[in-house]
């Protein structure tokens, strides 16, 4: 018999016995290897329980032996056994195993530390390009913005709707600018937050990134055209001699806010780009990669994006000297810009070393 | 291994729900994708369990703020302004709460080692990747940061603008359009994936757990002639009337053991072979039976002949 063949002699007692028991051949086969797979199973059902700590040594060095060897016995029960119940049960057990086995290797809080350590960095910075064509094109909307307003005062209308205007039209009295500008108390750092949250400037973000899907278009248009508003609101100040303090009325959570939206147009970019141009890769593979880098970005811009209605609603309410709005909105920018430029740069080196090596390698 | 997939050995699940994922061992693995009905009642459940910890939250802070009241009175009716100025920060606090707890259940339970929430888990399907590999972290993010935009973002938008009354009709339409796309995305591909799953590489599959049965017939035709005080001895004609169909058949009637069925089965084989079916001992003969069939077509696996079933021809 095969089993025999390649069993120690020692076994060849216990084989005996089992003939006794069992007449088919893979009956036998099943007996023989039964006792792995509960082992495997029990091993199995600790780590679903995630009581990683109750599983002994020598059952955490088993498992990938364990593993294969279930495997294993699969293959050959399909080709060998007609019994349902053995191969249901060791589709089961494989396919639980499996799971464990090429699990998540991390849980969320450890991702979560990675996740700030370095993984967002280069998640952003491995789209450097479509980040550079947001920005281009954001500037180029407030440009437009200013100019066409400065042409003809009437497209203010057209770009701002009366609700956001509130006031702040062309030609307007300079006080009222000047109370917009102004700050507020917290019952109204309240309201602003919360406005915040649900709106404007947060929709636009999540549906830059979100329309992605359909070529990253609308995710240019969408920022274009905010960018373009912004332009023309602008001019309205600077118009009325307001212009250094509407910036800095803007700076204090806007550096952040509108990087936020630049990166997750440019996420959205990023998934449009892979989707219309996915090089040598699979439409579906191609946009799956891309998703996985946005992705990682997207969680960045959502936390960056509560930080900026925290400093909306009460930052800029509270913090009316323009100087230190400066001060506040341009450091905040610096710290973006190091964070994303030098944080998480060791490992990157050292994934581009082993997969140099892997390739000197081969 | 595409072969391995062939046998028609799984009785579970909608055969157009059946995939084959192949393992890092080149091992193909029987796999069923998780309907469209589990998917949305899972959702269910978990939106139940999330509102179930938000009432635990506001629960707490209400008992937070009576003890306070009460604790405090004076100080709070001497200065309203601080009653304010605390309930706007609880205000901010409750806004960040909702939201966390919203996207970290989600990640939280389907990076863990099950892969799936509470919901999921009670319906018993779980998140795997699509192409066999590790489930990566990244991709349990993607796809719920999609359900944000695809879900939860169009709803809360919808509800605030009714609740401040200036929806028009149009945006309520162009909302409730939105949601619907989305939701019934899955139902336009055949891998029942929504956009967060198409963009993350996941599925939604499945999560099988089974116990081993007993093997069916376990006593060697010796013994059972002991046990039964009769032995069935059949020619391969008579075995060969059967192929692997009817065999799994008899396997579940043996497995079940109720004996209204073993008599069915047994007056049918009976039958066709043209024997006159007794009484008494039908669970001896469809063991017996059982056993030398499996013996006859598992001997035939070996040199590579199999039989489907009855229809298809021997050998």
């Amino acid at each position: 018999m095969a089993e025999q063949a390649f069993a120690p002699h020692m076994v060849a007692d216990a084989q005996a016995a089992l003939d006794d028991i069992a007449v088919l051949r893979s009956d036998r086969f099943r007996l023989e290897r039964e006792a792995d797979w509960t082992r495997l199973d029990q091993i199995i059902t600790m780590l679903e329980k995630g009581r990683r700590s109750r599983i002994s040594d020598e059952d955490s060095l088993a498992l990938p032996t364990l593993y294969r060897k279930t495997v294993s016995a699969l293959s050959i029960a399909r080709e060998s056994s007609l019994d349902s119940g053995l191969i249901s049960y060791l589709e089961a057990l494989t396919s639980r195993a499996y799971y464990q086995v090429y699990g998540p290797r991390t849980g969320f809080f450890a991702w979560f530390a990675a996740f700030f350590s370095g993984g967002w960095s280069r998640a952003v910075r491995a789209i450097w390009l479509d980040i550079v064509i947001i920005l281009l094109v954001m500037v180029a909307g407030a440009v437009v913005g200013y100019v066409l307003v400065d042409q003809n005062n009437d497209w203010y209308f057209a770009l701002v709707g009366p609700d956001m205007a509130s006031g702040r039209v062309p030609g307007a009295d300079t006080d009222v600018l000047r109370r917009s500008l102004g700050g507020g108390n917290a019952e109204d750092s309240l309201s602003v937050f919360a406005a915040f949250l649900f709106s404007n400037n947060a929709q636009v973000a999540i549906f830059a990134f979100a329309l992605g899907f359909a070529l990253g278009i609308p995710s240019i248009l969408l920022v274009t055209h905010n960018l373009a508003l912004l332009g023309a609101m602008l001019w309205v100040f600077v118009d009325a001699g307001m212009g250094v303090e509407f910036v800095g009325w803007l700076s204090i959570h806007g550096t952040t806010e509108l990087l936020a939206i630049a990166l997750a147009g440019a996420a959205g970019l990023h998934i449009g780009r892979a989707m219309a141009f996915p090089g040598k890769k699979t439409h579906l593979a191609a946009i799956q990669q891309a998703g996985l880098t946005s992705a990682i970005v997207m969680t960045g811009v959502v936390l960056m994006l509560v930080l900026a209605g925290l400093l909306e609603g009460f930052g800029r309410q509270l913090i009316t000297d323009t100087a230190i709005r400066y001060a506040i909105g341009y450091s905040l920018l610096a710290f973006w810009a190091a964070y994303f430029a030098f944080t998480g740069r060791r490992k990157e080196a050292l994934a581009r070393q082993t997969s140099e090596d892997s390739h000197h390698g081969a | 291994m595409a072969r391995n997939a062939a046998p028609a050995l799984r009785t579970s699940g909608l055969t157009k729900f059946r995939r084959m994922l192949v393992t890092p061992e080149g091992v193909g693995l029987n796999i069923s994708l998780a309907s469209a009905s589990a998917r949305f009642g899972a959702l269910m459940l978990d939106m139940v369990f999330i509102n179930l910890i938000y009432i635990a939250y506001f629960l707490v802070m209400f008992l937070l703020f009576l003890g306070f009241g009460l604790g405090f009175e004076e100080l709070f009716t001497a200065n309203p302004e601080a009653v304010n100025g605390l309930l706007s920060i609880l205000f901010v606090v409750t806004i960040l709460f909702i939201f966390i707890v919203r996207n970290g259940y989600f990640l939280y339970f389907e990076l863990g080692p099950r892969g799936a929430t509470w919901g999921k888990r009670i319906l018993g399907i779980r998140v795997a990747a699509r192409d066999g590999g590790r489930l990566a972290p990244e991709a349990v993010v993607a796809r719920n940061l999609l359900r944000e935009v695809e879900f939860f973002l169009p709803i809360q938008f919808l509800s605030i603008l009714s609740a401040q009354g200036n929806t028009s009709s149009f945006t309520l339409i162009a909302g409730v359009i939105w949601v619907l796309v989305f939701a019934f995305f899955l139902m336009f591909n055949k891998d029942r994936m929504r956009c967060g799953d198409l963009l993350a590489g996941t599925w939604v599959v499945l999560a099988p757990k089974q116990q081993l049965t007993e093997v069916v017939a376990p006593q060697d035709s010796m013994t059972s002639a002991a046990r039964y005080g009769a032995d069935y001895r059949f020619s391969d004609a008579e075995l060969g009337i059967y192929g692997e169909y009817e065999l799994q058949t008899l396997e579940r009637v043996l497995r079940d053991g109720s004996e209204e069925s073993e008599r069915t089965v047994y007056v049918a084989i009976c039958t066709k072979l043209g024997w006159e079916p007794g009484a008494g001992d039908e669970r001896a003969f469809l063991e017996n039976y059982y056993t030398q069939l499996r013996q006859k077509l598992e001997s035939g696996m070996r040199f590579g002949k199999r039989r489907a079933n009855k229809y298809e021809g021997e050998g």
